[in-house]
């Protein structure tokens, strides 16, 4: 393959991949502690009001009103939540169940009285993605990587992957502490004043955020392998928090470039004609990684006696 | 905030700049409150037990005076002030079966957890913070341990490790929730050695404890809760056999009750 096909057709897609495993797999690590991790399942019912709405503000299909509709509507979810939980007294997770089937179906009832057939509302593809379109048509080879009429022409997925990744590690680096000890020990947290339902919160929002750009781009299937994979294979890894978030990048980019060149030239190594599913390969290696942690880590479940 | 004044003999006595005033406070988690109505008050540089059967709100009790649960009504001073101008001075040990030990962390991590309102969100561990939390880990035997697991220790051994995590907190009044449930007779004489010397140093210690038959030995003054208030003050003055019935109901044995309450010191 050379060059230009390479930086054209495989890097692009190659990038936000792992651009959107990180962004998952990051916030999946604390979701994996705190016994949340379905809940990038959940958020994919949540945004699709807010998606609709945003069109129906706006009239037009474009990225950045449905992202802010769709963390708009994630927020709007989190607050039922808690109004539930704390009004009705009932579990987190019922409150939860309650309010992202009924942001759903409300979605659903919304997209059905509006007149979406004149404009391409595509919610299937908010919801499944489509890895491989998200091709680098202005690239003329290596070169265009430091030529910025070219990098103009880069696919919005790219940018704004980057931007959610980017959000989502200042996050950690600044909430590390706080984060770290209420999910750990919520009482104790919430004793020395740590701003505990502040950083629950942002950790929910930001995954929200993290699962809908990733939905946008690379579709469901890896937003929610990457929540879970990652860090549960990490886990596996070692003793330490620290040491578990960077394995679970490490993971998350082995999966996602072991998935894209396994998707797109594994059946041709094998004698097969087509190509298959980035998405879905990309899914299947951060299955394999965790199945391989779970049977050699070095830390997991009685591979150690206490010293 | 709703305020129960009721007439007692020791609100008179009261010290307003107590290491905890507690007055009228109801905690409720549905309809049927945990904690209803009651009244307490920490004597400075004492030692006191708090009493009561499973499900008498012990827990609760602590946790609204921590502010993890929100009272439906009363008021908590902490040395004379609200608790947010306190948590500083406030030191607390959750009961150990409240966190999951499987977490991904070293006891040393644990422990430096206690300096938070130091460190901060964002402030930097540096040596003297090791140095620290390390000889509060010594203080309770465990300073072996600090690169461990926390999952790969013993009960008794984690319980140490939550103290060590208060000790880190350098607080004035320490709150402890079961501290003793669990451990050997060892680890109880190690931790009950540790709280002595808090005491020693004048600083108040509020522990929820079931072993009725260490309670003379232990403690100074006792509260008796059965989601009420039963009574407080002096162990040798309250733990009554009158007191214990109204506490525990039909729950202790009759003879029981008696053997316990005519123990002597
Ligand atoms: N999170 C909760 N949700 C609902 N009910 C609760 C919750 N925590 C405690 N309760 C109820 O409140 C009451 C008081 O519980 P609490 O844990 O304070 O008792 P306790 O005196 O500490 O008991 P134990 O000796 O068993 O530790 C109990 O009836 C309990 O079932
Ligand atoms: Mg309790």
């Amino acid at each position: 393959m050379s060059g230009f096909e390479f930086v054209a057709l495989s890097l692009p897609p190659m990038v936000i991949g792992v651009l959107a495993a990180i962004a998952c797999a990051l916030p999946g690590n604390f979701l994996v502690l705190r016994r949340q991790a379905l809940i990038g399942d959940a958020i994919s019912h949540v945004v699709l009001p807010g998606i609709v709405v945003a069109f129906l503000l706006t009239g037009m299909v474009s990225t950045w009103p449905m992202m802010i509709g769709a963390g708009g509507a994630a927020i709007v979810s989190v607050l039922l939540i808690e109004a539930i939980r704390r009004l009705a007294r009932i579990e987190a997770g019922a409150a939860m169940g309650v309010v992202f089937t009924a942001m759903f179906a409300g979605g659903v009832l919304l997209l059905e009285q509006t007149d979406t057939s004149s404009v391409h509302l595509d919610v299937e593809h908010a919801l499944y993605g489509n890895l491989e379109s998200l091709i680098w048509l202005d690239a003329a080879g290596w070169g265009s990587l430091v030529d910025p009429v070219a990098l103009a022409g880069l696919p919005p997925e790219l940018l704004r992957m980057a931007v959610v990744a980017c959000v989502i590690v200042a996050f950690l680096l600044v909430f590390w502490r706080g984060l770290k000890i209420s999910t750990f020990d919520e009482g104790f947290a919430r004793s020395v004043g740590v701003p505990v339902r502040l950083i629950g919160g942002l950790l929910v929002v930001l995954s929200a955020l993290a699962a809908v750009a990733a939905f946008d781009a690379v579709g469901s299937i890896i937003v929610i392998a990457m929540f879970i994979c990652p860090p549960a294979a990490a886990r596996l890894m070692t003793d330490r928090l620290e040491i578990q978030v960077a394995w679970s990048v490490g993971f998350a980019t082995l999966s996602a470039v072991a998935g894209y060149v396994l998707a797109g030239y594994g059946p041709l190594w094998i004698g097969f004609e087509n190509a298959v599913s980035a998405a879905g390969m990309i899914a299947t290696v951060s299955g394999l990684v965790l199945a391989v942690a779970a049977i050699f880590g070095p830390h997991r479940k009685g591979a150690q006696l206490p010293r | 905030m709703l305020r129960v004044v009721q007439s007692q003999a020791n609100d008179t006595t009261a010290d307003p700049a107590a290491p905890l005033s507690i007055r009228g406070l109801t905690v409720s988690y549905g309809q049927k409150p945990a904690v209803f109505s009651v009244d307490f008050t920490a004597r400075a540089g004492r030692m006191t037990a708090i009493v009561g059967p499973n499900g008498a709100g012990k827990s609760t009790l602590l946790k609204a005076v921590l502010g993890i649960e929100t009272a439906v009504a009363g008021q908590v001073r902490v040395f004379g002030a609200d608790l947010s101008m306190q948590r500083h001075r406030v030191a607390y040990v959750p009961q150990r079966a409240s966190v999951d030990w499987d977490f991904p962390t070293r006891v040393i991590d644990v422990v430096l957890g206690g300096l938070y309102r130091e460190l901060g969100l964002l402030g930097r561990v540096r040596k003297h913070h090791m140095d620290y939390a390390r000889d509060c880990l010594s203080r309770v035997g465990m300073e072996e341990f600090e690169g461990r697991q926390i999952g790969q220790l013993s009960g008794g051994q984690q319980q140490r490790v939550f103290l060590a995590r208060a000790l880190a907190q350098n607080a004035d009044l320490y709150l402890l929730d079961e501290p003793f449930a669990g451990v050997d007779a060892a680890t109880e004489r190690a931790i009950v050695a540790v709280l002595k010397g808090l005491k020693a140093e004048g600083r108040t210690v509020i522990v929820v404890h079931h072993d009725l038959s260490t309670l003379r030995d232990y403690f100074d003054d006792v509260w008796l809760i059965s989601t009420r208030r039963v009574a407080e003050g002096p162990v040798k003055e309250v733990f009554t056999e009158a007191n214990l019935r109204a506490t525990y109901g039909g729950r202790l044995a009759p003879a029981q009750i008696d053997m316990l309450s005519r123990q002597d010191g």
